[in-house]
């Protein structure tokens, strides 16, 4: 076998913050004084809080320390299932540390923050081009927020209609966001389980679709990794009855220059900029959720909404069936500047983007479909779903195998999501990764098969390099220590 | 294009790995009537080297400082960032991960989050912290939503002195969970007026902002008597967590919430976002708490580690049940913050509160002697309404002109205070810019 990306090298300990540092020290240039001491009330003040007081160089060997324990897409392959983790280029990152992007204010007069507008309208212009909807707000801070949001605009147009509906459809392969997103808005989720084909077919949802629902949360793809054929008919029958279709995007980068949403029947679409428009995840956020709707839906849209006229930009509240406001300014704007820098750099190639993403999954499903159980034998969109069904005669779980992929130098996909399969390991390798990569990720899961043949405790022991071994989860849950 | 690496033969071998023709074959499954019919319209790729003038040019038609000088705070502050906050935030193991759902190969966020936790709950004065929500606004709206799952209440009282911009998203969160929201006055004083708490037992909550929308600082000790004799909770917001440096944090004196927006801790304004929901409560409200939570275990070994805790809150696996419909945090945000309050050290925290507070107490000191008039009498920090002469915003329009943004006009927000100004200074104003504003303003 090729040599693996793994090794063990000289990692360093680090003690929590406090437990370092002197009083007395400072990482900080403070400002200079050049006011007098002005009187303050004596009552009002208090001790300020406990810090320590680090150097500056304790501060950055603290954190350096810290993050070489961290697994990151520049260290190696993060395959993750769901979450589309594509390299975020560098550029990105300069260009929303422009001074003039990063340091302006967001309540500046409107002729002072042009650029910023522009930033904004053009980014929005752009997502509506790729979807094919007609209305864009970049409010949402993320893509549960947008699904709040989307659901809240359900809500307010049902309600614009005198309608008040209890009830919305998830289908059995969702994300548990969609379900909480909609029990917000005052929905209850009705659960449909998809067909053995791993799609929705219409049917199913012409049985529980009534008019004291509001409409269907759909992901398409799937969590499965397959295009939900019948969404065009499953719209209509939803539409038939006064609902809406509720689009989650998180797949979207399947789909970029090849599926045009708005003809699928979706009414409302959001979008993950740090998924599908490669933006940072950040350890989990900041990201970016922009919502998309059809023009029957823009009256609903977050306030405040940006406005072209002549040339200028400005913010307008003025939009009396909007939803109101979601973020505290306009959403996260270093993300969005981001997502628009990446989409200037690729151009017409998202299109390609998309392609080589869903042959670099369909490749893995071909090449592990042997050595891993693959419930849905049939051609997959940007992922694929395995399950341990092959590993269980030898009891290794899904769970011993991604965590020995993590020796071998690679993230473990997202596993035991969705939930419609058993023991499910979801691979997404985007199309950032060479076939290189892609080819010595598949040769280390075919490794650790064979190992789960012959050394099934190893796996059971499994990550053996990494800083610490497995961690017990469920004493961290029943003595909960949050604060040190 | 440098972000596709397969060459036309890598492309050429998967597609007979996977046994179709073409790229175009992979999508046979999606049926005609779903496909686009045009091709995509977008401009044509830009170079790295086109992008960077492209985008240059964009920046450049905002207002910025030292060019301008903007005396403009109102949720969004302009703070010094140390340089190695910047250079510790940019290490891609911390930037390009994931959440950390796999504790082993993430352990350097996990640690950085937990001491996150641990500074905020110290700052704020609180038992614990959560690893963050989006912004200031939607941590009130969160935690809005806790006090009416802990109290079964649905009466929420919302002081007049938040935000604007929280206040708003509050009803919308609320909205659908048919909450009725009523507002706190303010008194003259420029603090919220609580009298009318004395004789209610109906709110599932009440909640002020202190520093409030007007710089005020608020009594969050006398609301939390009437909140304890009304059975409601305290919720204490904030927007410039730097004054917990210099006056009493809203958990020493009672609150059971603190929720606010942590920006001003070493994030740069970035016209608003991405923010940092700070979010911190009493241990004993832990399991109805909001967002995702780091707690500290042990390995098979016995070594200390970390790792996401008490998920069976959150939406991945209680669904519609769960506590907040959050997936994630505000996380590169979060650790940007412990970098920036680990680099001040809490000497560091309080000398430069102090200082922020020196300052402005110089600009408000400046502008009454000018003529100005301040209205409310309540010590404020960082920020203070003044209120102009009539006729005053054509001045504040040549003002503009000549770069200078004096304050915020409060009309808008509060139609009630036209003429009024909400100023701001922080450490990064000098006291020159402070003189040449008090003359430019007097002209």
């Amino acid at each position: 076998m090729k040599t693996t990306t793994a090794t063990t090298g000289l990692i360093l300990n680090e003690p929590l913050l406090w437990e370092r540092g002197n009083r007395g020290r400072s990482g900080f240039s403070l400002p200079r004084r050049d006011v007098e001491n002005a009187s303050i009330e004596d009552a009002l003040l208090g001790n300020g809080p406990d810090f320590p007081d680090l150097s500056e160089l304790e501060v950055v060997r603290h954190y350096t320390r810290l993050s070489t324990w961290n697994f990151g897409i520049d260290t190696g392959m993060y395959p993750l299932g769901s979450c589309t983790m594509k390299y975020n280029p560098k550029t990105n990152e300069k260009q929303a540390g422009l001074r003039g992007f990063a340091s302006t204010h967001p309540l500046l007069p409107a002729e002072l923050s042009q650029g910023a507008l522009q930033t904004m309208a053009e980014l929005e212009k752009f997502l509506g081009e790729i979807t094919g909807m007609d209305a864009v707000s970049l409010q949402p801070a993320a893509g549960a927020h947008g699904e709040l949001t989307g659901m809240l605009i359900m809500y307010a147009y049902l309600k614009s209609l005198g309608s008040i509906r209890s009830k919305i459809i998830v289908p059995d392969t969702a994300h548990g966001t969609n379900p909480a997103s909609a029990a917000l808005c005052g929905f209850s989720p009705v659960s449909v389980a998809s067909g053995k084909d791993g799609i929705l077919n219409a049917e199913s949802i012409a049985r529980v679709m009534d008019e004291d629902t509001a409409g269907i949360m759909i992901t398409n793809p799937n969590t499965l990794g397959l295009f939900e054929a019948h969404i065009k008919e499953i719209a209509r029958i939803v539409h038939d009855k006064g609902g809406l279709v509720y689009g989650d995007g998180a797949n979207m980068n399947a789909m970029m220059g090849i599926v045009d949403i708005a003809a699928l029947g979706v009414d409302i679409l959001h979008l993950n900029l740090h998924k599908t428009f490669s933006t940072p995840h950040g350890g989990g956020g900041p990201g970016s959720g922009p919502v998309c709707v059809t023009k029957e839906l823009a009256p609903f849209l977050p306030i405040p909404r940006i406005i072209e006229e002549n040339g200028m930009y400005r913010l307008s509240e003025e939009s009396p069936l909007s939803i109101g406001r979601v973020h505290a300014f306009y959403g996260n704007f270093g993300v969005m500047i981001k997502a628009l820098s990446y989409i200037l750099s690729m151009g017409p190639n998202l299109k390609k983007a998309s392609q080589l993403a869903v042959l670099n999954a369909n490749y893995i499903k071909e090449k592990l479909k042997g050595t891993l159980h693959l419930p849905y034998d049939r051609p997959c969109m940007h992922e694929c779903v395995f399950s341990d069904l092959h590993q269980q005669e030898y009891n290794v779980t899904t769970l011993d195998m991604a965590k020995r992929l993590i020796d071998f130098g690679h993230h473990p996909p997202t596993v035991y999501f969705p939930l419609v399969v058993h023991g499910s390991i979801m691979i997404e390798p985007t199309e950032t990764e060479t076939k290189e990569s892609i080819d010595q990720f598949i040769e280390s899961f075919k490794s650790i098969a064979e190992e789960a043949k012959k050394n099934p405790d190893f796996l059971k022991e499994a990550p053996h390099n990494c800083r610490t071994s497995r961690l017990d989860e469920t004493e961290a849950a029943r003595h909960p220590c949050l604060a040190g | 294009m440098r972000y596709l690496p397969h060459t036309d033969e890598d492309t050429a071998a998967m597609l007979e790995t996977v046994g179709a023709e073409s790229l175009d074959e992979l999508f046979a499954a999606i049926p005609g009537e779903c496909r686009r019919s045009r091709q995509l319209h977008l401009p044509d790729a830009l170079t790295e080297w086109e992008l960077n003038t492209c985008m240059e040019e964009m920046a450049d038609r905002n207002a910025q400082s030292p060019e301008y000088a903007l005396f403009l705070g109102a949720g969004s502050y302009d703070h010094y960032i140390p340089e190695s906050v910047q250079h510790l935030l940019s290490r891609s193991e911390f930037s390009t991960a994931y959440t950390p759902y796999q504790p082993e190969a993430s352990q350097g966020t996990l640690q950085a989050v937990y001491e996150y936790q641990t500074l905020t709950a110290r700052l704020t004065g609180m038992d614990i912290a959560n690893a963050s929500l989006y912004d200031g606004a939607s941590a009130l709206a969160e935690a809005c939503l806790m006090a009416v799952r802990i109290t079964k209440k649905r009466r929420i009282a919302l002081s007049a002195l938040i935000h604007p911009f929280y206040r708003q998203v509050v009803r919308t969160y609320l909205r659908p969970a048919q909450c009725e929201i009523v507002e706190l006055p303010p008194l003259p004083s420029g603090t919220t007026d609580i009298s009318s708490l004395a004789s209610e037992d109906s709110f599932a909550a009440v909640a002020i902002q202190s520093p409030n929308f007007f710089g005020c600082i608020e009594n969050p000790a006398e609301a939390e008597q009437l909140c304890r004799k009304g059975g409601a909770l305290l919720i204490v917001s904030f927007t410039e967590p730097l004054a917990f440096g210099l006056f009493k944090s809203p958990g020493s004196q009672g609150a059971d919430i603190v929720c606010g927006e942590g920006q001003g801790l070493g994030i740069p304004r970035s016209f608003g976002g991405p923010g940092l929901g700070i979010f911190a409560t009493r241990s004993k409200y832990v399991r109805s708490m909001p967002g995702r939570l780091v707690g500290k275990t042990r390995d098979l070994s016995g070594r200390q580690g970390f790792v996401l805790t008490l998920a069976t809150r959150e939406q991945h696996i209680r669904r519609e049940r769960a506590t907040s419909n959050i997936c994630t945090n505000s996380n590169l945000c979060a650790l940007a913050a412990a970098m920036y309050l680990a680099s001040l050290g809490g000497t560091g925290f309080r000398d430069l509160a102090r200082l922020n507070y020196d300052k402005t107490e110089y600009l408000k000191k400046g502008l009454a002697e000018s003529g100005f008039t301040i209205p409310f009498t309540a010590p404020t920090f960082n920020e203070f309404v003044l209120q102009c002469p009539q006729g005053f915003k054509s001045r504040y329009d040549e003002l503009v002109a000549g770069k200078i943004v004096a304050g915020l006009p409060l009309s808008s927000f509060h139609p009630e205070f036209a003429e009024h100004y909400l100023f701001c200074v922080t450490e990064t104003v000098s006291r020159q810019n402070m003189d040449r504003l008090i003359k430019e303003m007097s002209k």
